[in-house]
C-alpha cells in the first residue's frame, strides 16, 4: 500500500476505516498535495497516532475532527516535522516535505505563542515572508507590502501597527491567518483557527478558505464545531488516535462515523498506549 | 581590593559624603550651577574635592578609570542587546546556569596552564576554560531534559549548583598547588575591576562589539525564534542551531563579564536591562536599543561610583545601578510603567463614572412626571436635582459634585436657574446611547442567556462601557427589538 501510485488508488483505506468511494469521476493527480504513508507518532514512547495513511485531494477544504486527545494537532505537527515520527513518510506534491517547505503554510494554535511579545500585527504577518527573504537579509518594502495585503485580506489592515496584545482573540487569529497567507503557499495546515473567535472573524476565515479553494489551494483545518463541518468542508478526516473515516463530507459525515469517533469509552488503542508507557516506567 | 584604582584617598567620613554625593550627582547630571548651589548647604571641604574627582571620573580622565568604565559600559551594552532575546526566549535561568558553570572552567584552565609550565594567569586562557565549561553545563541541562523525565528547572538547578560546587572544590585544590600565581583567582566569583589592563579592555570591547553585531545580523531570525519557534521550524529555520547560537552569544557576554562583574552577578546584567526596557516600549527594535542604553549606563555609572569610593566592588554597584534604573523604568516607563497604567485606569474610571451619571439622569427623566410625551428620547429638558442623583446610585456627595463639574465642563449637562441639572443635546444623545446599550445587554442576558431579570442590571453595568459598534450590531440582530432604529427600549426589569 505504501508504494501504491496515488493515481490508481486515490484513497487507500487503512484497517478500521470506513471504506470510501473515490470522488465521483475525479482522478487525483499523481502528486497529491499531501500523502501520508503509514505514519505512527509517539510522545515519549506513548503512541498518539497509529498507522495514518492518507492521500489528500487537491483543491479541497479538509476538516480534521475528533475528540480531545485524538491527535488532531499531532497529525499536523508530525506532517510539518515539528515532532518526530515513530515511523512513516510524508510527501508534499510528490516530494519529501523537507524539500517542499515553500509550498506549505501553517497556522498554529493561537495559544501556542505569547501575545505579550513586543511586536506589531504587521511584524507578525511579515514573519510569513521570512522564508522568502532568506538568512540575515533585511525586510524590504515589497515584503512589507505583501504582508499588508495579507492583513487587508483578513480585514484588519487598519490594525497593522497595533501591538499584538492589544488585539482581541479574533483579531489575533486573523493575524495568524494573514501570516499564513503571506507565505503564499499551495497547501495550508490550520490548527483550530475557529477556536474562540467572534462571529465576524469566523465569517472572515470562511471567506478566506473559500478564496483559497477557488484558487486551487488545499487546506487541512482542525475543527471542533461539528455543526459547521458539512457547511465549511468538502472532505473530512475523522480522527481518534487512528483514521476512523476519511472521505467527501456528504459520504462520511454520518451518525455511525461520529459515534465511532466520539464514542465515549477509552478505546483499546489508548489503553494499549498507556500500558506501553507504564511498562516503560517499570510498572508492568 | 587594596590596590583599587581609587582616586579619592581621603578619610572615611569624606568618603561617605563623597559616595552619597556621587550617587546623587550621577543621577542628576551635574552642572557647575548645581555645584554652586549645593556648596552652600554642604560642607565645602567635602564637596569641592569630591566634585573634581567626580568630574575626572565621569569624563574619564584617569587612564585606569577610562579602561574600567569603558569596559563595563561596553559589557553592559552587549548584555543589554543579547539579554533582550534571552528574556523573550524565556531562557533567563539558563544564563544563570551558564555563569555558574564557568567557575570550574577557570580553575581547570589554571591547572592546565600551570601544568604546561605557564604562570597560569593568562586571562584569555582562563576565559577559554570558562567558555568550555559554560557550554558543558548547558549541554548537561539539555541532555537531562531530553533523556530523563525531570522538568527543566530541576535540571538547571542541579547543574548550576553542581558546577559551582565543583568550581569551589577545584579552587581549593588550586590554592594548595605548588607553583603558579594563583592570587586573585577567586575574584572571578564577585568580580574585580582593579586588575584590568589594556589588553583586557581590548578583549572585552572586541567580544562585546562582535556579539552585538551578530545579534543585529540575526535580528530577524532571533525575533522569529523567540516569538514562534514552531512556525519558524515549519518554515525550515534551524531552530536548534539558532538556539545554540544565542546561547553561545550569552556565554561570550557572561565570560567577558566575569572579570568586571563576577559570575554570580553577571546574570543581573543580562536580565535587568531588557526587563527595564520592556516598560518603555512595545517594539522589539526599540526594546533592544533601550536595553542596550540601560546596560551601558549601568556599567558606566556603576564603575564610576566604584572608582570614586574604595572598597566598593564594581560588580555590586553596577547591579545596584541597573536595579535603580529598573525601578525608575517600572514607575515612569511610558509604555507599561506604573504611572502610565494608573493614568489610563483613571481615565477609564472617569469615563465610566460619566456614563453612569448620564444614564442616571436619563433614567430619572424617564420616571419624572413631567415627561408625558411617551417618547423616551425627547425628555432631556426635564431637570434633575442633586438630591435625586445622589439617591440614584451609591456615590458620595463629593464624588458626585466633581463628576457634575466635569460633565458640565464637557458640555454634557447644564445647570438650571433652580439649581438642578438638565442634559444638553450632546449629553442626551450620549445618555440615550448608553441606556440603550445597557438595556440591549440586559435583554440579551434575559432572553438569550436565561439569566434572571433581577440579576442582569449589575452585569450590564460593567458591559455597557465596552460595547463596540459591531457588538451592538450583533446584539440588535440577536435581540430583534420591535422598535425603530436607535430608539431606547424600556427597562426589562422595571
Amino acid at each position: 500500500m505504501k508504494n501504491a501510485p496515488a493515481a490508481e488508488q486515490p484513497n487507500p483505506t487503512p484497517a478500521g476505516a470506513t471504506p470510501v468511494q473515490p470522488a465521483t469521476g475525479h482522478e487525483h493527480p499523481p502528486d497529491s498535495p499531501l500523502s501520508i504513508h503509514d505514519m505512527t507518532v509517539a510522545y515519549q514512547r506513548k503512541p498518539v497516532l497509529w498507522d495514518v495513511d492518507l492521500d489528500i485531494p487537491e483543491g479541497k477544504l479538509i476538516g480534521i475532527v475528533g475528540p480531545n486527545g485524538a491527535g488532531k494537532s499531532t497529525l499536523i505537527k508530525a506532517c510539518l516535522d515539528l515532532i518526530p515520527k515513530a515511523s512513516g513518510l510524508v510527501s508534499v506534491y510528490g516530494k519529501p516535505y523537507r524539500r517542499q517547505r515553500k509550498l506549505v503554510g501553517y497556522v498554529p494554535q493561537r495559544e501556542s505563542v505569547d501575545w505579550d511579545f513586543p511586536v506589531s500585527a504587521l511584524d507578525v504577518v511579515t514573519m510569513g515572508r521570512y522564508g522568502k527573504i532568506g538568512w540575515c537579509m533585511p525586510v524590504t518594502r515589497a515584503h512589507k507590502q505583501a504582508a499588508m495585503t495579507a492583513l487587508d485580506r483578513v480585514g484588519i489592515a487598519d490594525l497593522a501597527s497595533r501591538q499584538i496584545s492589544q488585539l482581541s482573540g479574533g483579531q489575533q487569529q486573523r493575524v495568524f491567518l494573514a501570516r499564513a497567507l503571506a507565505q503564499d503557499a499551495r497547501l495550508y495546515f490550520m490548527d483550530e483557527p475557529f477556536a474562540a473567535v467572534d462571529a465576524a472573524t469566523e465569517k472572515a476565515i470562511v471567506a478566506i478558505l473559500q478564496q483559497l479553494k477557488t484558487s486551487g489551494k488545499t487546506a487541512l483545518v482542525v475543527h471542533h464545531d461539528l455543526h459547521t463541518v458539512p457547511e465549511y468542508f468538502d472532505w473530512v478526516i475523522f480522527l481518534n488516535m487512528r483514521v476512523v473515516a476519511f472521505g467527501p463530507t456528504r459520504e462520511v459525515f454520518t451518525q455511525e462515523n461520529l459515534h465511532k469517533t466520539y464514542g465515549g469509552k477509552l478505546t483499546l488503542l489508548d489503553q494499549a498506549a498507556q500500558a506501553l508507557v507504564i511498562a516503560e516506567r517499570g510498572g508492568s | 581590593m587594596k590596590k583599587a584604582h581609587a582616586i579619592n584617598r581621603r578619610g572615611g567620613a569624606h568618603r561617605l559624603g563623597a559616595c552619597a554625593l556621587a550617587a546623587a550627582a550621577l543621577f542628576t547630571a551635574p552642572t557647575p550651577a548645581w555645584a554652586r548651589t549645593t556648596q552652600s548647604i554642604t560642607d565645602t571641604r567635602v564637596a569641592w574635592p569630591t566634585l573634581s574627582d567626580l568630574i575626572s571620573v565621569i569624563t574619564l580622565q584617569g587612564y585606569n578609570t577610562r579602561l574600567v568604565v569603558l569596559s563595563t559600559a561596553m559589557l553592559g551594552l552587549a548584555a543589554g542587546v543579547i539579554g533582550s532575546f534571552l528574556l523573550l526566549r524565556k531562557r533567563s535561568l539558563m544564563g544563570d546556569v551558564l555563569s555558574h558553570a564557568t567557575l570550574p572552567g577557570i580553575a581547570a584552565a589554571f591547572m592546565v596552564m600551570v601544568a604546561w609550565g605557564g604562570g597560569g594567569k593568562s586571562l584569555p586562557g582562563l576565559l577559554a576554560g570558562a567558555t568550555v565549561f559554560a557550554l558543558l553545563g548547558v549541554g548537561c541541562v539539555q541532555l537531562m531534559d531530553r533523556h530523563t523525565r525531570l522538568k527543566d528547572d530541576t535540571a538547571m538547578g542541579i547543574v548550576l549548583s553542581v558546577y559551582f560546587g565543583l568550581g569551589i572544590a577545584l579552587m581549593g585544590i588550586v590554592q594548595s598547588m605548588p607553583g603558579g600565581n594563583k592570587a586573585g583567582l577567586e575574584s572571578f566569583i564577585y568580580g574585580k575591576t582593579a586588575s584590568m589592563v589594556f589588553n583586557d579592555f581590548v578583549l572585552i570591547a572586541g567580544v562585546a562589539c562582535a556579539c552585538s553585531a551578530v545579534c543585529l545580523t540575526f535580528f530577524k531570525e532571533f525575533k522569529l525564534l523567540c516569538f514562534d519557534d514552531g512556525f519558524a521550524q515549519s518554515q525550515g529555520w534551524p531552530v536548534h542551531t539558532l538556539d545554540l547560537l544565542m546561547l553561545i552569544l550569552v556565554t561570550c557576554v557572561t565570560v567577558i563579564g566575569l572579570q568586571a562583574v563576577g559570575l554570580i552577578l553577571v546574570i543581573a546584567l543580562l536580565i535587568t536591562p531588557p526587563a527595564a526596557a520592556r516598560f518603555w516600549t512595545e517594539d522589539l527594535r526599540k526594546l533592544m536599543a533601550v536595553s542596550a542604553v540601560v546596560g551601558a549606563l549601568s556599567g558606566w555609572l556603576g564603575a564610576s561610583v566604584s572608582a570614586l569610593v574604595p572598597r566598593m566592588p564594581a560588580g555590586a554597584i553596577i547591579v545596584i545601578v541597573a536595579a535603580a534604573l529598573f525601578v525608575l523604568s517600572m514607575v515612569f516607563g511610558t509604555a507599561r510603567g506604573v504611572l502610565v497604567r494608573a493614568r489610563r485606569r483613571r481615565r477609564l474610571d472617569r469615563r465610566i463614572a460619566r456614563q453612569h451619571l448620564l444614564r442616571a439622569m436619563f433614567e430619572l427623566n424617564e420616571q419624572a412626571p413631567a415627561s408625558h410625551t411617551g417618547q423616551t428620547t425627547t425628555q432631556r429638558d426635564a431637570s434633575v436635582t442633586f438630591r435625586q442623583l445622589l439617591a440614584a446610585r451609591s456615590w458620595n456627595t463629593r464624588a458626585l459634585k466633581r463628576l457634575l463639574n466635569r460633565a458640565r465642563r464637557a458640555e454634557l449637562i447644564q445647570p438650571t436657574p433652580a439649581g438642578a441639572y438638565t442634559l444638553t443635546e450632546q449629553g442626551a444623545a450620549e445618555a440615550a446611547r448608553h441606556v440603550r446599550n445597557h438595556r440591549l445587554w440586559e435583554i440579551y442576558l434575559i432572553t438569550r442567556a436565561d439569566i434572571a431579570p433581577n440579576h442582569v442590571d449589575r452585569d450590564a453595568d460593567e458591559v455597557e462601557h465596552v460595547l463596540g459598534t459591531d457588538m451592538v450590531a450583533q446584539l440588535e440582530q440577536l435581540v430583534k427589538l420591535p422598535l425603530p432604529k436607535r430608539a431606547v427600549p424600556a427597562s426589562p426589569h422595571g
